[in-house]
């Protein structure tokens, strides 16, 4: 219980500091960005607009700044963004609904997928621990892990686009469908993520993998495991309801890290392929200098992986007796 | 009294004040015994004599001079080609080799430093310290880094060198520091401490001295992992057009390739060749690490004697 509590805690004070640092940030930038952004959009948006966006960013305000830094406060929690200048006259919010359930599906479906191999490729390397799968795999996915996102984006493009012209890159799903639960959008869908999804699947695969290995290699030597063996269990049930069992959950608690590392590559591989998540639209946030936009964008983002980081919390709690007393 | 207890510290001392093993001379064995580091500080060497000596591999000077005819062919004139603006790709490569390094060691070794102060500072001190500490490094580890660094880049106006450092030793340093506060909590009782302690040594001492050469190990993994961190997040920043547009750098070269459409031109090399090399410095990196870990962590280390497994079977 202790433990969920400072979980939340946790929560909340993260998500407040990223809220805080997206307030200052504009503030505390030399020449004022905000004002020149105004400027640019003088006359294409509507007067009130500017009006708000002046407010959200206190230029010409008479109010003081830890009045300012209140409202926007609010305004965030209760998810009044303001307007996007890029999409105008669509709000933020809109705009992020748009974006958000490419980005969920892509980055879930992968993040999942390269869990469940990662860790299966995992247990099976450290359990043949010194075989050749093992002597093999390592190195190999040490290097994977270390590739660039955008890169290896290109390649897959390089071969399976430009080269053999089997799949496409560019989009989330082929423009002259109309969108709809029919054969032909789904499948556009599901070929149009090919490439993004193996482009994640490639480089995150790798850190499952290892840190799999190594939990079960450090596992493998406790006691409980002699006691199995002695007791005459079969490998099978050694391997998977001992060693996997307990191996698999310091992984889970490691999910925090990988999120972040797989959401920051997520950004890159939906530049690459143009593919309109969120990662896509804070980038087209900051080429426009759309910085409402933008801002929506890293609190969205932020908002998203502090609860997937609690969700695995929650489930280390409900999986590991050791997580509920150690508090 | 006192010279009681000074004469029992003595005597035990000998014994007691020997720290595990870690030095200089040990890394460097262990980097010589191990494949898997020796083909990374190989790799890593290449590179460093590029980025110092780059007159070495190429007799161009001034690589981003648009001087040539536009999108060559590989020829032995320009040996990946020309770009369509007329730029030599292997002397860009070349001469972009020094400032993804120099932002690798740097970045790298602030954040590394950063990373020691805070961990060791929140071990050594505990109490309300400790618990400010950790979870300032618990939530600079879940606040994802990327898209706020792209958010102060973007409002730095495309950072220069000095905002792309500043931000990533600013993002890099919790999960060093998390491993180096578990590593020093473990020491904390340790009897060449408690010895240390006894000799009346200050904490200042103690750390520099007595506990930091144990963690030497560790400390050089943190500093492989943060650079390896900076070279990806920086080529990143530079792809997507947020560095300086006019750096020599492998990230800008891609951002041009990228912006050209390189690819479907059918320029491969342009972007093959800038993207291997950060491929190939990040697995020098990691493969560094790697074997650090394997150094700092016996049970990982390939296992010699297979009498165990010849018994599972």
């Amino acid at each position: 219980m202790r433990y969920i509590l400072r979980r939340l805690g946790l929560f909340v004070i993260t998500l407040w500091i990223a809220l805080t640092v997206n307030f200052f940030i504009p503030r505390l930038m030399p020449g004022n960005p905000a004002e020149a952004m105004m400027a640019r959009f003088r006359g294409r948006v509507n007067p009130s607009a500017l009006k708000a966006l002046e407010a959200a960013f206190g230029i010409n305000t008479q109010k003081p700044l830890i009045e300012q830094y209140f409202d926007y406060l609010g305004n965030t929690l209760t998810g009044h963004f303001g307007t996007s200048l890029t999409f105008f006259p669509q709000s933020v919010g809109t705009v992020i609904l748009q974006a958000l359930p490419w980005t969920l599906g892509l980055v879930g479906v992968t993040t999942i997928l390269a869990f469940v191999f990662g860790t299966l490729i995992g247990l099976v390397a450290g359990w043949r621990r010194g075989s050749a799968l093992d002597s093999l795999l390592p190195p190999v996915f040490v290097i994977t892990g270390a590739l660039p996102f955008f890169w290896v984006g290109l390649l897959l493009v390089l071969l399976f686009s430009v080269t053999l012209s089997v799949l496409p890159n560019d989009g989330a799903y082929d423009v002259t469908l109309a969108p709809g639960w029919n054969m032909d959008f789904i499948g556009s869908v599901l070929t149009h993520a090919i490439l993004p999804a193996a482009t994640i699947l490639i480089i995150s695969i790798g850190g499952w993998i290892l840190t799999m290995r190594n939990n079960v290699v450090t596992v493998l030597a406790d006691d409980y495991i002699r006691m199995a063996r002695a007791k005459g269990l079969s490998n099978t049930k050694i391997m998977y309801g001992y060693a996997a069992r307990n191996a698999v959950l310091p992984n889970l608690a490691g999910f925090a890290m990988s999120l972040g590392f797989v959401v920051s590559g997520a950004i890159l591989v939906e530049y690459t392929f143009n593919y309109p998540g969120v990662g896509y639209m804070l980038l087209q946030a900051v080429n426009n200098q759309d910085y409402p936009l933008m801002q929506a964008m890293f609190v969205m983002i932020t908002v998203t992986v502090l609860v997937a980081v609690l969700i695995c919390d929650f489930l280390t709690v409900a999986l590991d007796p050791r997580a509920r007393t150690e508090g | 009294m006192t010279s009681a207890t000074a004469e029992t510290t003595e005597t035990t001392a000998p014994k007691t004040n020997r720290r595990p093993s870690g030095s200089g001379m040990a890394i460097w064995r262990a980097i010589r015994g191990n494949g898997k580091a020796l083909a990374g500080a190989i790799l890593l060497f290449i590179f460093l004599v590029a980025a110092i000596f780059p007159q070495l591999f190429t007799s161009v000077t001034n690589a981003n001079d648009r001087a040539y005819a536009l999108s060559l062919p590989p020829s032995s004139a320009h040996p990946l080609g020309t770009t369509s603006y007329g730029q030599d790709i292997w002397a860009q490569l070349v001469w972009g080799t020094r400032e993804t390094l120099v932002v690798a060691v740097v970045a790298g070794a602030l954040a590394s430093i950063l990373s020691v102060l805070i961990g060791v500072a929140a071990a050594y001190l505990g109490g309300a310290a400790d618990d400010l500490l950790s979870l300032l490094i618990d939530v600079f580890l879940v606040i994802p880094a990327f898209p706020l660094i792209i958010v102060i880049a973007a409002y730095a106006n495309g950072g220069n060198l000095a905002i792309i450092i500043v931000v990533l030793v600013i993002t890099g340093w919790s999960y060093g520091a998390r491993q180096l506060r578990a590593q020093a909590l473990s020491l904390r009782r340790r009897d060449f401490l408690e010895s240390a302690r006894v000799r009346g040594e200050g904490w200042f001492y103690i750390v520099i001295f007595e506990m930091l050469p144990t963690m030497i190990s560790l400390i050089a993994a943190n500093f492989l992992g943060a650079a390896l961190y900076a070279v990806l997040t920086a080529a990143g920043l530079q792809f997507i057009g947020l560095g300086s547009p006019s750096s020599q750098s492998w990230g800008t070269m891609l951002h041009w390739a990228q912006s050209a459409e390189a690819l479907q031109t059918g320029q491969a090399w342009w972007v093959i060749a800038p993207g291997l090399c950060i491929a190939l410095l990040g697995a020098a990196f990691a493969l560094l690490n790697y074997a650090f870990d394997e150094i700092s962590n016996p049970a990982l280390r390939p296992v010699r004697r297979n009498r165990r497994n010849r018994v599972r079977k």
